[in-house]
């Protein structure tokens, strides 16, 4: 199966200092790719690229075929691709549903006049939102919250909320940035199982992850950055088997594992 | 007593809606629209040309006509407000603040210009088929005695801002709106065209000045390009005296920035109206530098 994101060579630099520079991966649908290497390896970095938020300076991106490099996040969202943020960026003063909602309305077609007529296809497409939203919500583990006020949400309820909204879009693509940053052992384990889970809804997950058993465990394969260039690629097996890793990153950590 | 009060809330309920569009604007950009107050001031011209339009064509019936004319007046000033957006503020997004600030300003006189130019630069004679039998119809309740207008303006006020508050909560709309108010970036990332819900929220903040417009306009019997100007800053005050991007503050400000001029109009005279209303704004400031309920982002659009 060829990947269903392609990205070839992105660069991106900030007052001439390269923060991501020649990386190129491939993230294919039903699989987890995890992008690791130490703080300031340029991953987030990556990750705006591929949305849209940043501007890549070289490179190009590919989703489904298409290219998008460079286009605006709304576009590429369009396009099927989908992320999460490190630090939580829900709209805070909505509930849980209506957060789902917002990614919804991008595959709703939008009809001013039929909701001004309530006309049958405009309820029809009401309905359809609400009902898939709830379904993700019901998939999160949020159904019982859903007219909470997301910023009363407990921090890691939050973060499976943001998983919500972000597949509500229906990504093809998915990009996670820490989905587990904060929390316990407990709550990673099953936002863990959860990406497994989206996994084996076919979309192809990328995964920024720092819980190196984790990673281990739960990818297909690893791309490894330091100093924002790709020093590794390949299987868990293969990545930790890596002296390059193993030098530059694998025993830097090791000795900080439990953080 | 009773009867300046009606007279306040009146007025209030003007400012209120005009201010709004300027807190919409707000909520969302984190900018003010100056040329907000032309919106309302081509409201009142749409909505004469559109009764004078109607009464040639032999349509009298109050009942018909003035809604047609709000509608009118709403859409055009819509229209304009898009305008505005598209060509005031989008160009310059990501620029610095002063550049769209500079750029509505400009907007703000060509439109008043513009008007000035091809309609007259002295009053004109707002259509007194439709005002004239409404200020005449009063009714007395127990002591207050309230104009037929007077009912119409703080009734269609109220309906506009339910309806708002109806869309900004309830619809499709509203829930992107406020979306993009809480985060842009965000809101791009979840597929929402972002512009076009800018562009939206100029709309609405628009046509509720124009129905302000109109009403303004059949109270006072005539209009002028220059009105926008002074009604723009007093609905001005009442966004910032509510809590600028706060939907409800907008209406509190409205109404308290009208009813402190209508007291003051007939405790110390109309001279000191304007002091009057200023000066309210000035003290809340001091104490509430972010306005009455400014610091509730809750109902930010």
């Amino acid at each position: 199966m060829s990947a269903v994101l392609q990205a070839k060579a992105i660069g991106k630099s900030f007052g001439g200092l390269a923060a991501v520079q020649g990386v190129s991966l491939e993230a294919r649908s039903g699989q987890i790719l995890s992008v690791i290497g130490p703080n300031g390896a340029g991953k987030t970095t990556l990750f705006n690229c591929l949305s849209g938020i940043y501007r890549p300076d070289t490179g190009t991106v590919l989703l489904d075929g298409k290219d998008v490099t460079g286009l605006a996040s709304h576009k590429i969202a369009q396009a099927g691709l989908s992320r999460s943020f490190q630090n939580i960026r829900l709209f805070p003063e909505m509930t849980s549903l209506q957060n789902v909602l917002v990614g919804r309305f991008s595959r709703t077609p939008f009809r001013p006049m039929g909701a001004l007529l309530r006309t049958k296809a405009w309820h029809a497409d009401e309905r359809a939102a609400k009902e898939k939203s709830l379904e993700l919500l019901e998939l999160v583990g949020l159904a019982e919250r859903r007219d909470d006020w997301a910023r009363a949400l407990p921090y890691g309820l939050q973060r499976r909320l943001e998983v919500a909204r972000a597949l509500a879009t229906e990504p093809k693509v998915l990009l996670l940035d820490e989905p587990g940053a904060g929390m316990n052992p407990s709550e990673i384990a099953s936002m863990m199982d959860l990406v497994a889970k989206i996994r084996s809804l076919g979309v192809a997950v990328v995964v920024i992850e720092h819980h190196m058993k984790l990673v281990m465990e739960i990818s297909d394969r690893i791309l490894v950055l330091d100093h924002g260039e790709p020093i590794a690629e390949g299987t868990p097996r293969e990545v930790r088997d890596d002296p390059r890793v193993i030098e530059a990153y694998l025993g830097r950590t090791e000795a900080t594992v439990g953080h | 007593m009773l009867e300046t009060l009606v007279n306040g809330l009146s007025r209030g309920a003007i400012y209120a809606l005009v201010a709004l569009g300027y807190t919409m604007v707000y909520g969302i950009l984190g900018m003010i629209n100056f040329a907000h107050g032309e919106m309302f001031m081509l409201g009142m011209f749409a909505s004469a040309f559109a009764l004078g339009a109607l009464g040639s064509a032999g349509l009298v019936s109050v009942g018909l006509t003035l809604p047609i004319a709000i509608l009118v007046a709403m859409a055009l000033s819509a229209g304009f407000g898009a305008m505005n957006e598209r060509m005031a503020y989008r160009k310059l997004r990501g620029a610095h603040l002063l550049a769209p600030l500079t750029s509505a300003i400009g907007m703000s006189i060509v439109l008043q210009n513009f008007v000035m130019l091809s309609v007259t630069k002295g009053k004109k004679d707002f259509p007194q088929s439709v005002s004239a039998p409404l200020a005449d119809t009063r009714w007395s309740i127990g002591p207050l005695n309230i104009s037929a207008l007077q009912v119409l303006i703080l009734g269609s006020t109220f309906v506009l801002m339910i309806g708002l508050w109806f869309v900004i909560q309830r619809t499709r709309l509203g829930i992107a709106l406020r979306a993009v108010a809480q985060d842009r970036t965000m809101a791009s990332l979840c597929g929402m065209k972002v512009d076009h819900l800018i562009t939206w929220a100029f709309m609405i903040g628009s046509a509720l000045a124009a129905a302000a417009g109109t009403m303004v306009a059949m109270y006072q019997g005539v209009i002028r390009f220059d009105a926008g100007y002074t009604l723009g800053l007093k609905a001005f005050a009442a966004a910032v005296l509510g809590g600028i991007g706060n939907i409800p503050g907008a209406v509190l400000g409205g109404l308290l920035i009208g009813l402190a001029e209508d007291l003051t109009t007939s405790a110390v005279g109309a001279d000191w109206k304007h002091t009057s209303s200023f000066a309210l704004l000035i003290l809340v400031l001091l104490l509430r530098p972010r306005g009455l309920l400014g610091e509730r982002v809750a109902d930010k659009v």
